[in-house]
């Protein structure tokens, strides 16, 4: 598709020690410093830091960002762009489509000179009634994810995990569940999971994860009825979901819940043993990261005859994607997979 | 019902580290599973029932055959199992539609299946299962599902779903075969107790209180007889016309890892005992029990270098005859009279040890420094034997244990109520260089309060981690309790501690104050020194 005059896209996108760099357009994409014009996928730490002069991304990425850095932290000045609207940045054309991660979160399309490429930056395929789908943008450099890049890696329906949760609830209820889960994206899209599932009751939570859950409410996106789970009463917890950070599910603050059944939600619970390296008792496999089919998939569909892969397990992604026709390129990216599941619990786990 | 639901229930009770969940799921696996799933199901958890139609190997080249190597390679590396690397890789053929298969469907189609077709009838069934019914499947036919259920735990779950005592069901549970029906008919409450006649089945053992000072006081010494207690693991000796078994405590059916005992069983009767490494009449340490014990067979070097031997406490039934109802110096008299008649191979009694006065058995006790044993027992002269812990009738009067004061080395998270909290710890003794040398770990003895304690301690002094493993700072003093000390190669001090646990935090004490492992070594040293049988 790119006209054969048009210049290869590795000589405007740039790898940089402050992440990639689109050359003409003088701007980054998730850096990984502050630097003074950054153009960021979603709100996860790992991609949007704070310091910057100028942030581009969804108005509600923005709104994130301020809600976790602070007013000001989160770009001197801010613009927001919708899907569909389309900008042009020294000659540059710059677009964003969902790409199904987190609420905000935004594949970043840019064309220069006749070449296309997508920097899709985190994304799943499932339907995740917090976030826009993913859309799939054809192109000729797909930049890519590889969190979940090994065949093993096929994540089960969501909804049945969330089924195993509440049998499980049902099973012991007097004993309070509490759910590992990252408090940008995961934790919101379990409590919205939860209500899908008929879950009426109040969805108890960690501190750490009630400003963003008030955050997506103001987005438009109901959550139920939340409470504090630090303030209830010991006896007030049997029977209840409890939603807190991975880290303090099975350290000192859960000793506050009653005889708590230690649950995590994310991709690596596909994994015995990892899962059970954090001592926990249920493991859901819920991931908002795509899985090795979805991977898989969606380099096809875009049509992309190359694939830049910034994290993760690239040598899987590379080999298979090569058996398809499809050049892999690995960035190496410094500094991703901080948040969320980009790395393993037993690695990331105090 | 599916091997689906029965992956569900495996996959929890592989996560699941609390006994009273384990039950709790038990339970409504029996509660919701038709016949003959849920007796299939829990033969398959106890291992009574171990399919070996397919190894490993052959599964690894059942997904060969459809898999990239790299690619398995890379999988392998990560996942680090084989049965699950295989279970989450397998990619179902296009096309498939067929229901996931029973576990009668499973075990009946490998009993009947020609050796050829099973790697067919494998890959069927894989195709028609997800991940966790894949690793399920994998897990069954391989013969592994080491998911930690013992059968004393699967009776007790019976027991507490049927509303049964957990005495009666296991004085049938080896009378029932797979898949139990009639075992669950009875405890539906459809069909009756099932009669297990000849076959050779366990009575749950008279198990004893330990005794304290207040308990001592009120005892008559002529009320009580008393012997020692040996320090190897209480069996059931079960001999007749429908053949011969070796029960431990629990009632698990341990016969196939001491043949020279069932060889020796060449009598009528149900005895209990003290199964003990016995060389030359001198019972070795625990230890050497311990190389037998947990082995599906034993090789003939075995049983040279450790043979097994039974200390006989008691008879229950002599042929036919029920002595359980008679008093305890009557059942003595029958079992000398038995032991007499029948003179069975690596059989001898169990002494009783005479006593004027409670204070001369205390000062019997005090005496006692062999490793082999663990104190006393009291049994009163008139109890019959009944079944399970029953206050005042059975004493065990344990004696004082030894202690070390232990420098704390490295700290691990504990399971279920206790994940939170650093709750084992390892510790270590000096040896004359200098050096720290870990001699043993325990995880009780302690109060909440020192337990909050240690937690704090130990999180404010780490100098390392490891995983879930802390290294501290060696600053505090720990005073060990223990029943005795053993020589072992397996561990870097050459010491191996019996029951050690933590008898107090020494705050006051610095840490180069702590013992030196000579002190410990000498503790063998006059353990040996006082020769086998004291008394």
């Amino acid at each position: 598709m790119r006209p054969v005059t048009a210049p290869h896209p590795e000589t405007w996108l740039k790898v940089t020690p402050a992440g990639l760099f689109c050359e003409p357009g003088g701007f980054f994409i998730d850096p990984t410093r502050a630097v003074d014009r950054a153009v960021i996928s979603h709100g996860h730490s790992d991609h949007a830091r704070p310091g910057h002069a100028h942030v581009l991304a969804t108005a509600e990425t923005l709104a994130i960002m301020s809600a976790r850095m602070g007013e000001g932290r989160a770009g001197v000045s801010q613009q927001a762009l919708r899907f569909g609207e389309t900008l042009d940045v020294n000659g540059v054309r710059l677009w964003l489509r969902p790409a199904g991660h987190v609420l905000g979160s935004a594949q970043v399309c840019l064309e220069w000179r006749g070449a296309r490429v997508v920097v899709s930056g985190d994304y799943k395929r499932r339907p995740d009634p917090t976030a826009a789908g993913f859309e799939p943008e054809p192109c000729d450099v797909f930049v890519t994810e590889a969190t979940f890049a090994l065949p093993v890696f096929r994540h089960p329906p969501p909804e049945a995990e969330i089924a195993r949760l509440l049998r499980s609830v049902a099973l012991f209820p007097e004993r309070t569940h509490v759910v590992g889960c990252y408090s940008l994206g995961k934790c919101q899209r379990l409590a919205a999971m939860l209500r899908q599932a008929g879950w009426e009751a109040p969805i108890h939570l960690h501190g750490a994860h009630v400003a963003l859950c008030r955050t997506y409410e103001a987005l438009g996106i109901p959550l139920g009825p939340l409470r504090t789970a630090t303030v209830a009463k010991k006896e007030d917890l049997k029977g209840a979901i409890v939603l807190a950070p991975p880290s303090a599910i099975a350290d000192r603050w859960a000793r506050r819940l009653a005889e708590p059944v230690v649950c995590n939600a994310s991709g690596w619970m596909r994994v015995r043993q990892r899962a059970k390296q954090g001592g926990v008792e249920l493991p859901l496999v819920i991931s908002d990261h795509a899985d090795w089919d979805e991977l898989l998939a969606t380099a096809e569909e875009v049509q992309a005859p190359e694939v830049w892969v910034t994290h993760g397990r690239e040598d899987a992604l590379i080999h298979a994607l090569g058996q398809r026709g499809i050049r892999g390129r690995a960035l190496h990216l410094v500094g991703r997979g901080e948040e969320d599941e980009g790395e393993a619990p037993g690695e990331a786990a105090a | 019902m599916s091997l689906s639901a029965f992956a569900a229930l495996l996959e929890r009770l592989v996560f699941t580290p609390g006994r009273n969940a384990k039950l709790a799921l038990l339970r409504q696996w029996f509660a919701e599973q038709p016949d003959p799933e849920r007796g299939i199901g829990l033969a398959a958890l106890t291992e009574e029932l171990r399919l070996s139609a397919a190894r490993p190997a052959m599964i690894r080249e059942l997904v060969m055959t459809c898999t990239d190597p790299e690619l398995w390679r890379l999988s392998y590396d990560y996942v680090g199992d084989m049965a699950e690397t295989v279970a989450l890789i397998w990619q179902p053929r296009a096309g498939v539609n067929a229901p996931p298969p029973a576990l009668s469907d499973v075990v009946a189609a490998l009993e009947a299946a020609p050796k050829a077709e099973i790697p067919a009838l494998i890959a069927g069934w894989l195709d028609t299962l997800d991940a966790g019914g894949r690793l399920a499947l994998i897990k069954l036919v391989t013969g592994g599902l080491r998911v930690g259920v013992s059968a004393r735990l699967a009776r007790v779950a019976l027991a507490e779903w049927s509303g049964r005592p957990v005495e009666e069901i296991e004085e049938v549970w080896h009378g029932v075969s797979l898949p139990y029906a009639p075992l669950f008919r009875w405890l539906d409450g459809t069909g009756p107790r099932p009669d297990p006649r000849e076959a050779p089945v366990f009575r749950p053992l008279m198990l004893a209180h330990p005794l304290e000072a207040a308990d001592l006081a009120a005892l008559r010494a002529e009320e009580w007889r008393a012997e020692w207690k040996w320090d190897g693991i209480r069996v059931q000796l079960v001999a007749g016309p429908g053949g011969r078994r070796l029960f431990s405590r629990g009632g698990e059916d341990i016969s196939a890892a001491f043949p020279e005992i069932l060889a020796a069983m060449d009598f009528h009767a149900v005895l209990d005992g003290e199964l003990l490494v016995i060389r030359d009449g001198e019972v070795a340490p625990f230890a050497d029990l311990q190389q037998r014990l947990n082995r599906k067979t034993v090789t003939a070097k075995m049983q040279r270098d450790h043979p097994a031997a039974v200390r006989l406490y008691d008879l229950l039934f002599d042929a036919e005859e029920d002595l359980r109802p008679l008093p305890f110096d009557a059942r003595r008299a029958r079992l000398e009279s038995w032991h007499a008649r029948a003179a069975p191979a690596r059989m001898d009694l169990s002494a009783l040890v005479p006593f004027d006065s409670l204070d001369a058995l205390a000062r019997l006790r005090e005496g006692a420094r062999a490793a082999a044993i663990e104190g006393l027992m009291l049994k009163r002269a008139d109890a019959p034997y009944v079944s399970g812990r029953v206050k005042g009738l059975w004493w065990k009067w344990k004696r004082e244990p030894l202690t070390v004061d232990a420098v704390l080395m490295y700290a691990q998270r504990g399971h279920g109520r206790r994940s939170s909290f650093y709750s084992d710890y390892t510790f270590g003794v000096w040896r004359e260089d200098g050096e720290l040398v870990p001699i043993g770990k325990a995880y009780s003895g302690y109060t909440d309060e020192e337990l909050a304690w240690l937690d704090r301690w130990i999180r404010n002094n780490t100098v390392n981690r490891f995983g879930p493993v802390r290294e501290v700072e060696r600053g505090l003093v720990l005073e060990v309790a223990f029943d005795a000390v053993q020589r072992s190669s397996r561990h870097k001090s050459g010491v191996a501690l019996r029951f050690p646990r933590i008898a107090r935090i020494r705050r006051d004490k610095p840490a180069e104050e702590a013992d030196r492992l000579a002190t410990v070594e000498a503790m063998i040293a006059s353990a040996l020194a006082e020769g086998e049988r004291p008394g």
